[in-house]
């Protein structure tokens, strides 16, 4: 396991995906290798793109390894999509949009399934940023499933979170809710050529004037029109990489980043925890049978879920 | 605890632009339980040897029916292998006259599926051969 971290840390293609597969796939032996990972992260430029299904995220994502490797920037790409709760089976087709850049050694894309996770990402993102981060992947661009208004847990990886709007899904109160609206440090109208991009742009600066920003940074709205004009679709993209990096200067002139970093590692002792305890009690649980018991009760109403993680509690942490 | 699924890349090379079957083949693997990555058409095979590696898919599905099979699917099967991946399987589908099977077979396809093979007969092929890598 850890040659294959010292391989993906020389920026080794095969050794990175599979270990990738391995974070998705959870394999024991896999924390040997984030150990040896982690110290050499939290160097490369993380963005979320987020939005509802079909507002264009692949596309945007495309367009946007083109003005970045025109900065000469290496990229990393995690695209997610959801997994079917019926068959565990996923179809995963944001890399479609993205083909152009197949061969182009300075693109990784990998393609990720939700595998039941809720916040709009798969439980493999967080560790799988690190593994373009130590590969040398100068900027790592996230791409959600298609979001409603609560998925958010982008926040906690992306240094700049992009949220995707499209003309046509509901009026200004839908601008103001909690959620989706308040996360974005850039908010894109994507396919803008439509009616009613003017109404969502007023909409949406209205829902930001009625905000106050206390680390200084007002989200900018960029309208980008129909990819079926690429002249104009590439000049908004472009004014949109230009806002990205102007984000990034803005955290580390203002000290920032660390903002940032203080949310992922949050969330990362979080998940290890769950995983370290949680999950290990559950199994132990399950394989003395007790888990099994404890339903029994719970059907036969001699228990009550309160009481019995009660009982679990008392036994097990002391 | 380990939970390996079947990773498929599925791919259409070389000028063919016929991607029904290969639409009804993502859909029944999805429904298999497979994560099906879906690249569509008109593609090289450098750009699907590069896929499935950044993909780590345990096979590539190639379809074709534009008769370019003898050249497009030996092609993906060497560039694979070129770049350490030969753990990746190559199976393939399309009209394949009879002529061509063995020299495919021979080339390093594991299976070929023409016209007539049923949507059960590929699933069971590929739960039968392919186990998902640890």
């Amino acid at each position: 396991m850890k040659e294959l971290s010292s391989r993906a840390m020389e920026g080794d293609v095969r050794a990175a995906s599979r270990l990738i597969r391995n974070i998705e796939d959870n394999v024991p032996e896999l924390s040997i290798a984030m150990k040896h990972i982690f110290p050499h992260t939290g160097r490369a430029h993380v963005i979320g793109i987020t939005g509802a299904p079909g507002a264009g995220k692949s596309t945007l994502t495309d367009e946007l390894i083109v003005a970045m490797r025109k900065k000469q920037k290496t990229v990393g790409v995690l695209a997610v999509d959801p997994t079917s709760p019926f068959t565990g089976g996923a179809l995963l087709g944001d890399r479609i949009r993205m083909l152009r850049h197949a061969c182009d050694q300075g693109v990784f894309v990998r393609s990720l399934a939700t595998r039941g996770a809720m916040g709009g990402l798969s439980k493999a993102v967080g560790d799988g940023i690190h593994v373009l981060d130590v590969m040398g992947k100068d900027k790592i661009i996230v791409e959600t499933v298609g979001v409603g208004q609560q998925e958010v847990d982008i926040i906690n990886h992306a240094h700049t979170v992009i949220v995707v709007l499209v003309p046509g899904m509901g009026d200004e109160v839908q601008a103001i809710k909690a959620g989706l609206m308040e996360i974005a440090d850039i908010f894109v109208i994507n396919k803008a050529d439509r009616d009613g991009a003017n109404k969502l742009y007023k909409e949406t600066r209205s829902m930001l004037e009625m905000g106050h920003f206390e680390d200084g940074w007002e989200p900018p709205i960029i309208m980008i029109e129909s990819v079926l004009q690429p002249q104009t679709f590439s000049q908004s993209v472009c004014e949109l990489c230009e806002k990205i990096d102007a984000h990034y200067q803005h955290l580390v002139d203002k000290n920032l980043l660390q903002s940032r970093f203080i949310r992922k590692v949050t969330t990362e002792l979080n998940d290890s925890l769950h995983l370290a305890i949680f999950d290990k009690l559950v199994e132990s649980l399950v394989n003395s049978g007790e888990w099994d018991q404890m339903l029994q009760a719970l059907m036969r109403k001699e228990s009550d879920p309160y009481t019995l993680a009660e009982a679990v509690a008392k036994k097990y942490l002391r | 605890m380990s939970s390996g699924k079947i990773r498929i890349l599925l791919a259409k090379p070389g000028l063919d632009g016929h991607d029904r079957g290969a639409k009804v083949l993502a859909r029944t693997f999805r429904d298999a339980g497979y994560e099906v990555i879906y690249t569509g058409c008109h593609q090289t095979p450098e750009m699907i040897a590069a896929a499935a590696i950044q993909e780590d898919v345990d096979v590539v599905g190639l379809s074709c029916l534009s008769g370019a099979h003898n050249y497009l699917y030996p092609a993906v099967v060497n560039l694979l292998r070129e770049q350490g991946a030969d753990d990746i399987e190559v199976i393939g589908g399309g009209i394949i006259p009879d002529k061509d099977m063995q020299g495919l077979y021979d080339a390093g396809l594991k299976a070929l599926f023409t016209p007539g093979a049923t949507l059960d007969s590929i699933v069971d092929w590929i739960n039968a051969n392919i186990t998902p890598r640890k």
